[in-house]
């Protein structure tokens, strides 16, 4: 809003707008303070913010007892493999919905839509025995294909959306120039196509890796994603902050990094186009 | 463009994500709505290849009459309708003020919007540990600063506790959200009103508010949905406990925990239809936006 403003009231906005982010932020910011400290500093009363000895040994222990690296690898598996899989169904669905519309086209889209709203409880005992027929059960493989189900409506649509947005004068355009439908394809649509589809992974990509219910109810030891991990340290055993820290900084902190990028993505993608 | 030979091609190009989400709906609702009608206890001795009892509705009466039917109902209610009066209420408040200009706002916005792309075990477990354990929480050290005895959250204010986690991941969704629509309305209009004297309060409420009106409708459409299957931040938390069992976590422990997948999946079938209801209405508000 191009309006004039006074310095002073600026300073108050600043100030409060800069209080409110830091609360927000403070666990995520606890949970990075405390990995570096000792056990003992991480329950210290009170609480500890610079006035300790940095350790890094948290996290040689995590990875040392946990194997971390598997659970890290099972998570990029499965984040990555579902995405890509579903970029691949997805991008011709999207494609001719946006440039060879048919009355049905809304009709199809709502109902892909709908199929997101199926609640997974009311289905997991199904899943659960065709993973037992087929030997599914806690291979990543199997979470491949669920979480590519699972956000194969959310890709379509943000594609969708995307794709609509490419002027298709532009189709016109090169067919006059003798383009054929190969050359439209690969020289004209698919450079102005990749700015959506690289947003369309990324924030799938971040949605399947925070997956947490198929990943928990459908592995075990094997397959296990960053999700299960952390959630074994819920036993009593587990309860040490500083490796409970470390462990969370290790799972989160790739995906914040990601997060941040796809901020307005986000936007988009969470609300099928209904708000840009 | 649209010819016959571009039709048919197109038809192609849908059929693989239109067969496998065909496929991903109606196996497992039809497998669901069969156990439904059947008695299916595996721990008992039923089995698949020996066939199972038809007994009717009565796995629908039965998890309806049962005692942990109405409070999981509701927790469900509580949760889901505490957070979205957070979210929404505070989303507006934080989506306002980003809206101002502040020096740092790149780096506030990037603060606030990061609890979202927090993997729900870790702000259950970060909330369940470092900061509502009753002894070293860090909520405990303030209690004891203010010399106040320390609460156990997950047990005394269970409801509420799940309610602040599941507020803290999903307030950012509903602040960019709203902060979205709140940028696209027209400047000029607030600077007439303003210039007719029109103070800040009657600015809001007839100006912006009924600018945001869609948008909150969609945040609380959307949140529904994700929030009646909230699912981690109970697991590793009460486990269900202490009055914070949803009908998520009920059909659950049905189905995985007593092994009942009879009973369970009647549960089931009546998530589904609670699900749908919500459902119907934001596809209303997503199909108009589509024949724009």
């Amino acid at each position: 809003m191009a309006r004039a403003i006074t310095t002073q009231r600026k300073v108050i906005i600043t100030a409060a707008a800069w209080a409110v982010g830091l609360l927000i932020f403070f666990p995520i910011y606890w949970t990075i303070l405390t990995s570096f400290k000792t056990e003992a500093q991480a329950i210290n009363d009170p609480p500890l913010f610079f006035n300790f000895d940095w350790t890094l040994e948290n996290y040689a222990i995590v990875q040392e007892r946990s194997n971390y690296m598997r659970y890290l690898w099972n998570s990029v598996i499965i984040a990555g493999g579902s995405t890509l899989l579903g970029i691949l169904v997805a991008v011709p669905a999207a494609w001719s919905m946006a440039f060879v519309p048919s009355k049905r086209t809304k009709d199809i889209l709502l109902w892909m839509l709908s199929t997101k709203m199926l609640p997974a409880v009311g289905v997991l005992y199904p899943i659960s025995l065709i993973f037992v027929e087929f030997n599914l059960l806690d291979t990543r493989i199997g979470l491949v294909v669920v979480l590519m189900l699972i956000n194969l409506p959310i890709i379509v649509w943000m594609l969708y959306t995307y794709f609509r947005e490419i002027p298709v004068d532009i189709l016109e355009a090169a067919r006059m120039d003798g383009a054929s439908l190969r050359e439209e394809i690969l020289y004209v649509l698919t450079p102005m196509a990749i700015p959506g589809i690289a947003s369309t992974i990324l924030l799938n990509f971040i949605l399947a890796w925070n997956e947490a219910f198929w990943t928990l109810n459908l592995t075990a030891a094997q397959a296990a994603p960053l999700t299960a991990f952390i959630a074994s340290y819920s036993s009593p055993e587990g309860l040490f902050f500083a490796k409970l820290s470390a462990a969370s900084t290790m799972a989160i902190a790739p995906i914040l990094i990601l997060g941040w990028f796809s901020q307005k993505q986000l936007v988009r993608g969470l609300t099928f186009g209904a708000v840009k | 463009m649209a010819t016959q030979h571009s039709r048919s091609a197109a038809r192609l190009m849908m059929a693989p994500a239109v067969v496998l989400l065909l496929g991903w709906m109606l196996v497992p609702l039809t497998l669901t709505l069969f156990f439904s009608f059947k008695k299916y206890l595996p721990m008992r001795g039923d089995s698949l290849e020996r066939g199972l009892d038809w007994v009717g509705f009565d796995n629908y009466v039965r998890f309806l009459g049962s005692s942990s039917f109405w409070p999981s109902v509701q927790a469900t209610l509580v949760i889901v309708g505490g957070v979205l009066a957070i979210t929404v209420i505070l989303g507006i408040f934080l989506a306002l003020l980003l809206d101002q200009p502040f020096w740092g706002q790149g780096i506030v916005r990037i603060l606030v919007i990061a609890p979202f792309f927090v993997m729900p075990t870790v702000s259950a477990l970060v909330w369940k540990n470092m900061f509502m354990d009753p002894i070293n929480g860090i909520l405990a050290h303030l209690w004891r600063f203010f010399g106040a005895e320390p609460v156990s959250w997950l047990s005394d204010a269970s409801v509420q506790s799940i309610i602040l986690i599941v507020s803290w991941q999903w307030l950012p969704f509903a602040t960019l959200i709203l902060l979205t629509a709140i940028q696209s309305l027209d400047s000029e209009q607030l600077e007439a009103a303003e210039m007719d004297g029109a103070p800040p309060v009657k600015r809001f409420f007839y100006i912006i508010l009924p600018h945001l009106g869609r948008a909150i409708t969609i945040v609380i459409l959307i949140q529904t949905i994700f929030l009646l299957s909230i699912f981690a931040e109970i697991f590793v938390t009460t486990g269900g406990a202490f009055g914070t069992r949803t009908l998520t976590y009920l059909i659950f422990q049905r189905v995985i925990d007593s092994q009942n997948i009879g009973l369970g999946s009647a549960g089931g079938v009546y998530a589904i239809i609670l699900a749908n209801i919500v459902a119907i209405f934001l596809m209303r508000i997503v199909g108009k936006n589509l024949d724009q």
